[in-house]
């Protein structure tokens, strides 16, 4: 890679929460990088830290939460930055999209409120252009009678609106990075699929880097230009999205990929063994050892560290072959996204 | 009878019910309501309504029972009931109701910011609002009388002090839960600062569930008020208050004339309940709205 200095750089990322008095494991190893301008799928099952490792981006934990390794923003990291410089990242560079709007929005205020306020209290914009400028981002987002739209309340709109709405006050800040927190699980499948379309349209006019967090594994593969797959706090594999179907090589990805209901085959899904961990529930070994079909003694006693190979890393003793050989795919060119 | 008419019956009974409680719900709010409004329009119109100067000394008519010329009567000094009265509800009600208002905005203030900031500062306020609901209001007004003088303004003063707990406590609670909501972080992700998600966002949420804590109040402030008053620490006389003419009127009391500390003790049990009553019916009506 040539690029000197990705947008967002997660290095070694662990982060405790105290429990009962006692720190606990939340996040164990995460490692992630994001390019300017591309997007990254984060994957995984509920409560494997993605939302954490997100909200750590903007230092926006839980309190008495402690926070390992570095979380580097265009150089700065945000572990150890000032709150003054905080508050500017927060402003800025980096916006958020939540699951569920509905809660992620003052119900006492209006639309308009909530879409200028931050415009004009923390930008510094002129209450008659920040109207002007959501309006316009409304209309950008599909939501045609923006006039009106402003005057309502939060619960006189749709779960696919609201979302759009949050949408457009993400696009307000004039971001560099979007943390997108499983921004189309809440919503119906078709809302899903304009909700994402209205995502990716806006990204690429404006050259946006996006963090993707879902569960959704074929989503992630179609929005993203690299997936990173978590388990238990830690991530378990990177590659590119291209490569996820053929080229994942640690055991849990391909459990994943095999757990999913294909088109036209009938008969019982593959599920995975066991539950999965928690972070703080894991032993001294592999998070995914005791679910593991190919599991071998060092996977109980030692914890494999991340290695690169075919495109990616993966953090596997015994990491298994791609289905497809890296030569014959590698050199694909992907053009879902920006499409 | 067949168990279709038992099931109708019994769907019967629990529509009208609901219906009979629901209208009783409301009719007790507005009742209240209305004797909220009447008493304090009175206290406001007093100069055109009351019949007499309530401070008018006529020894022509002393100890007067019910009369077309006096409606509720005279005092020992001649001086009619009626006009005491409703000369007597100003003072009776602008004190509780500064005690409310300053114990709100002073305890809304110290819990959001508790809340907010959490640490030591919310375990300072916390410990403050839980030692100050160790004493009674009465006894730190008495206290305060005793080192700083008799008066209506000690009075407020140590009372607002005494009802910080009744509101803050509640209150504090209330933004804690709110302050967690994911709504308040998302403001913060945002890059908005404490100050503005805590007055333009926190207390607007919160500001319902003061309201009913402030109204719940208020009764037993003007009961306290009128108590503080009757002991002879209040209100000095000649000044009409009823907390003052009720204490007047205990001679009376023995020497078969009741009225005027009946009177006065009326127009603040009623006034009491009805706030009560106002309270309760908000907080039921606010807790149906949130769930």
């Amino acid at each position: 890679m040539n690029r000197p200095q990705p947008l967002l750089a997660i290095d070694e990322l662990h982060v405790t929460l105290p429990f009962k008095g006692q720190p606990r494991t939340v996040i164990q190893r995460v490692d992630l990088t994001v390019p300017a301008g591309s997007a990254v799928g984060l994957v995984g099952e509920s409560g494997s830290g993605k939302s954490m490792t997100a909200r750590a981006v903007l230092r926006l934990l839980p309190g008495g939460a402690r926070t390992g390794g570095k979380i580097l923003f265009d150089g700065a990291d945000v572990t150890t930055m000032s709150p003054a410089a905080l508050r500017k990242l927060r402003i800025h560079d980096v916006a958020m999209i939540f699951q569920d709007p509905r809660a992620h929005i003052n119900p006492v205020r209006t639309i308009g409120d909530f879409l200028t306020e931050a415009l004009v209290t923390t930008r510094g914009v002129r209450p008659r252009a920040a109207e002007a400028t959501v309006t316009a981002l409304l209309r950008e987002v599909g939501i045609a009678d923006a006039a009106r739209r402003l005057r309502q309340r939060p619960s006189e709109l749709s779960g696919g609106l609201l979302q759009r709405v949050m949408i457009a006050a993400a696009l307000a800040a004039e971001p560099r990075l979007l943390l997108a927190d499983e921004p189309t699980t809440a919503l119906d499948v078709t809302t899903q699929a304009e909700v994402m379309a209205i995502i990716d349209e806006a990204r690429a006019e404006r050259g946006l880097a996006m963090l993707f967090i879902t569960h959704d594994l074929a989503l992630a593969a179609a929005v993203c230009d690299r997936i990173a797959v978590m388990y238990a706090g830690s991530v378990v594999e990177e590659l590119p999205a291209d490569r996820l179907h053929d080229g994942a090589r640690h055991p849990y990805t391909r459990a994943l990929l095999a757990s999913r209901p294909a088109p036209g085959s009938g008969g019982s899904l593959r599920a995975i063994p066991g539950r999965p961990l928690p972070a703080y529930e894991t032993g001294p070994g592999c998070a995914f050892g005791t679910r593991c079909s190919q599991a071998q003694e060092v996977c109980g006693a030692e914890r494999p560290l991340p290695r690169s190979g075919g495109g990616g890393t993966t953090a596997c003793h015994f990491p298994v072959d791609p289905l497809v050989p890296q030569a014959t795919t590698g050199a694909g060119d992907r053009s879902t996204t920006h499409g | 009878m067949s168990s279709y008419q038992i099931a109708s019956l019994g769907r019967g009974l629990i529509r009208s019910s609901r219906l009979r409680s629901f209208v009783r719900g409301h009719g007790v709010l507005a009742a209240a309501g209305a004797v909220v409004a009447v008493v304090v329009l009175a206290s406001v119109c007093a100069p055109l309504i009351a019949p007499y100067d309530p401070n008018a000394v006529d020894v022509m008519a002393v100890s007067q029972g019910r009369s077309a010329a006096h409606w509720l009567g005279t005092d020992d000094t001649g001086r009619d009931i009626l006009s005491r009265l409703l000369y007597g509800a100003r003072l009776s009600l602008l004190a509780p109701a500064a005690v409310v208002l300053i114990a709100g905005v002073l305890s809304s203030a110290l819990a959001v910011s508790a809340a907010w900031l959490g640490g030591w500062w919310d375990r300072t306020v916390s410990a403050l609002l839980d030692v100050v609901f160790g004493f009674p209001g009465l006894v730190l007004a008495v206290v305060a009388a005793a080192v700083f003088g008799a008066g209506l303004t000690v009075a407020v003063v140590a009372l607002s002090v005494a009802y910080l707990p009744y509101i803050g406590r509640v209150v504090r609670n209330a933004a804690l839960r709110e302050c967690q909501l994911p709504y308040v972080s998302a403001l913060r992700m945002l890059g908005m600062s404490g100050w503005r998600i805590c007055l333009r966002h926190v207390v607007p949420n919160l500001l319902p569930i003061a309201l009913v804590q402030v109204t719940m109040s208020f009764g037993y402030a003007l009961l306290d008020v009128a108590a503080f008053s009757f002991i002879g620490l209040g209100t000095q006389p000649p000044t009409a208050e009823w907390g003052l003419m009720v204490a007047n009127g205990t001679s009376g009391i023995l020497a078969g004339r009741p009225e005027q500390s009946l009177y006065a003790g009326v127009a603040i049990v009623v006034f009491v309940i009805a706030c009560n009553l106002i309270g309760n019916g908000l907080s039921t009506r606010l807790q149906g709205e949130t769930r």
